[in-house]
């Protein structure tokens, strides 16, 4: 198509547009050429890396040997898989859920326009700027059985003091519990979709006599589907893939309550130096994260609502 | 607005005997008591967003054997700042805040200059090819990190770059992260290309416009940039795990995470260690908040 078109021009204009067209495609390549080259060597080769050396037995110092499908075969025999694999996905579909309600729930009571709102947001954003090795020694000490905060906040209401992350039951929701803390990330992004939505809707609502409830329902939640559509997306992905704080905190323990995933990845990968078999792990859990997220956007054309589209 | 809507209701409403001051009366009456719990649950949630920090802070400063008390006690008395210099002492923190310095700067560095020379590329360059591979750009944003963990470290480990800081500096210089390129990218779109148009008709050709006019139009961006930068390389605490092994060679946040391994029953130093850590995120945040809070509402991500 291109080149008929350019047949048909003159040779002049022919040859000076071709020059200019190089002069573009040349300097364009030049300026992304940085980040391809990223690209290439920092995600697209170690992806490709990681498909190869998951068919590998290789153990960092020995030589890297193929062994087929092994790797995979012996990931569903591994009770440990199992165990991290529930305990990623207890955590995932408890704590992004009830995220996504208290980053909702708090951002639309930082949307109302009363005095001094701007310090109230500092201060729900607080927690999430501090560095996870921080916030996991601070949760530490918080859990702490028998002089944590936690207890004593327990204790203040008559309920009994509880051994948190060294109880196999409570161990997950303590997690769940401190990942709370530091939804201001989240919540932030909800504020910015609460502010993007159209006074004259409510203006309209309340003409004809909406209550509060109403409004929420009919209003507010259609408005901010794509934003929440968003944040279970990224919440998701985030969740899956925990690891600092739980390696810091519990290192799997009790009773591998708190094994989770990326956690058992990395000891695979950096305490057994088995690359094959992490790298099998880590295939594993990126095809489950992929489907999840396709999953999602199949999902999203029933429930989120895009009032134009949104252009990148 | 809804002021009007109530004049209306006692002009042509049921309720004609009263008057518009009782009923200005009753609805203060109403917004008062509306306010004050929106005040008192903000307060609430505030305070349990806060106390862990205060915790952190009244632990840090407790003498040795008081912070196990039970119910805890708030202010610490005596109030021990020893403790920070002994916390600070115990490990070469001064080291590990130099390590994380070193790595911060020259990340932010690498990032402010690959990011934007890329963003100049995708926002005022149409060259073929230019939309694919932004939207491969953006998906990249969505790539679980799982899955180049182990490469890249057997990458670095060929390269004899492990226990160096090139693994965390490095990529810096490739385009940053696609985060800061589509952050940059999205704030050169709001410069007019007349600016461009001028430029080229002086003769300037694709690098003298962004090195000359882009950059230096775009320090809001640019802030931004250098704050999420700073806060990421400083809280980062899987890739030094991965890719530093000596103690010298530590980064802050590993250097917190090996004092508790040592340390494990001395929560007042443990928390001291980890106030310091935290401060000079806090102050960067409170000095800067304006442009962070920009960079999560423009690109939709909080950079956890």
């Amino acid at each position: 198509m291109e080149t008929v078109l350019n047949f048909m021009q003159p040779m002049i204009t022919r040859s000076g547009r071709s020059r200019r067209w190089w002069r573009i495609l040349l300097a364009g390549y030049l300026f992304v050429a940085p980040w391809l080259l990223g690209f290439i060597i920092f995600t697209a080769g170690p992806m490709i890396a990681s498909i190869v050396i998951a068919f590998m037995k290789w153990e960092v110092i020995s030589t890297p040997e193929f062994v087929g499908l092994q790797n995979f075969v012996e990931l569903f025999k591994d009770p440990l898989f199992r165990v991290s694999l529930y305990n990623t996905a207890f955590y995932t579909f408890l704590a992004v859920p009830l995220q996504l309600i208290v980053a909702l729930l708090t951002a639309m009571l930082l949307n109302t326009k009363v005095r001094g709102i701007a310090l109230y947001r500092t201060v729900y954003y607080l927690p999430s700027v501090t560095p996870v090795v921080a916030s996991a020694m601070l949760w530490l000490w918080i859990f702490n059985p028998e002089f944590g905060l936690a207890n004593a906040l327990l204790e203040r209401f008559g309920l009994p003091k509880q051994l948190w992350l060294l109880d196999p039951n409570l161990a997950k929701p303590a997690f769940i519990i401190m990942s709370l803390w530091g939804v201001g990330g989240t919540m932030v992004i909800f504020l910015a979709g609460l502010q993007g939505v159209p006074a004259e809707l409510y203006e309209a609502a309340s003409i004809d006599g909406a209550g509060a409830l109403h409004r929420f329902r009919q209003i507010t939640l259609p408005m901010l589907t794509p934003v929440i559509f968003f944040n279970l997306l990224i919440g998701l992905i985030d969740s899956f893939q925990i690891f600092s704080s739980v390696f810091i905190m519990t290192n799997g323990g009790p009773q591998n309550q708190t094994l989770f995933y990326v956690l058992y990845l990395y000891w695979n990968g950096f305490k057994y130096f088995q690359m094959g078999y992490a790298s099998a792990l880590a295939w594993v859990l990126f095809v489950i994260i992929m489907l999840f997220t396709l999953l999602q956007f199949r999902m999203s054309k029933r429930w989120v609502y895009y009032e134009t589209d949104i252009g990148v | 607005m809804t002021a009007v809507n109530q004049k209306k209701t006692i002009q042509f409403g049921p309720e004609q005997q009263t008057t518009l001051v009782q009923v200005r009366r009753r609805r203060t009456r109403r917004q008062l008591l509306v306010r004050a719990v929106l005040y008192l649950v903000l307060t609430v949630i505030g305070l349990i967003m806060l106390l862990p920090l205060l915790w952190l802070i009244s632990t840090s400063l407790k003498a040795r054997g008081l912070e196990f008390t039970f119910p805890p006690q708030w202010i610490p008395d005596p109030v021990v700042w020893g403790n920070y210099h002994e916390a600070l002492t115990i490990l070469p923190f001064g080291r590990f805040f130099l390590n994380t310095i070193t790595i911060t700067l020259l990340s932010t560095l690498g990032s402010l200059l690959s990011a934007s020379m890329v963003a100049f590329g995708f926002a005022r360059i149409p060259f073929p090819g230019r939309r694919p591979l932004f939207v491969l750009l953006l998906s990249t944003l969505m790539l679980p990190y799982v899955v180049t963990l182990i490469p890249s470290f057997l990458l670095f480990k060929y390269l004899r770059w492990l226990d160096t800081f090139l693994p965390l500096i490095v990529p810096s210089f490739f385009g940053g992260s696609a985060f800061f390129v589509f952050l940059i990218r999205q704030f050169y779109a709001t410069i007019p290309l007349d600016l461009d148009e001028a430029a080229e008709m002086d003769g300037a050709g694709y690098f003298r416009i962004w090195w000359s006019i882009l950059l230096p139009l775009s320090r809001p961006v640019m802030a931004t940039v250098v704050i999420f930068s700073f806060i990421w390389n400083w809280n980062d605490f899987l890739g030094p795990l991965i890719y530093i092994n000596s103690l010298e060679n530590f980064t802050l946040a590993l250097g917190l995470a090996g004092f508790r391994s040592q340390h494990s029953a001395r929560w007042n130093l443990l928390m001291a260690a980890s106030t310091v850590v935290l401060i000079p995120v806090l102050v960067i945040f409170f000095v800067a908040q304006r442009y962070f809070i920009r960079g999560i509402v423009t690109s939709g991500l909080s950079g956890r």
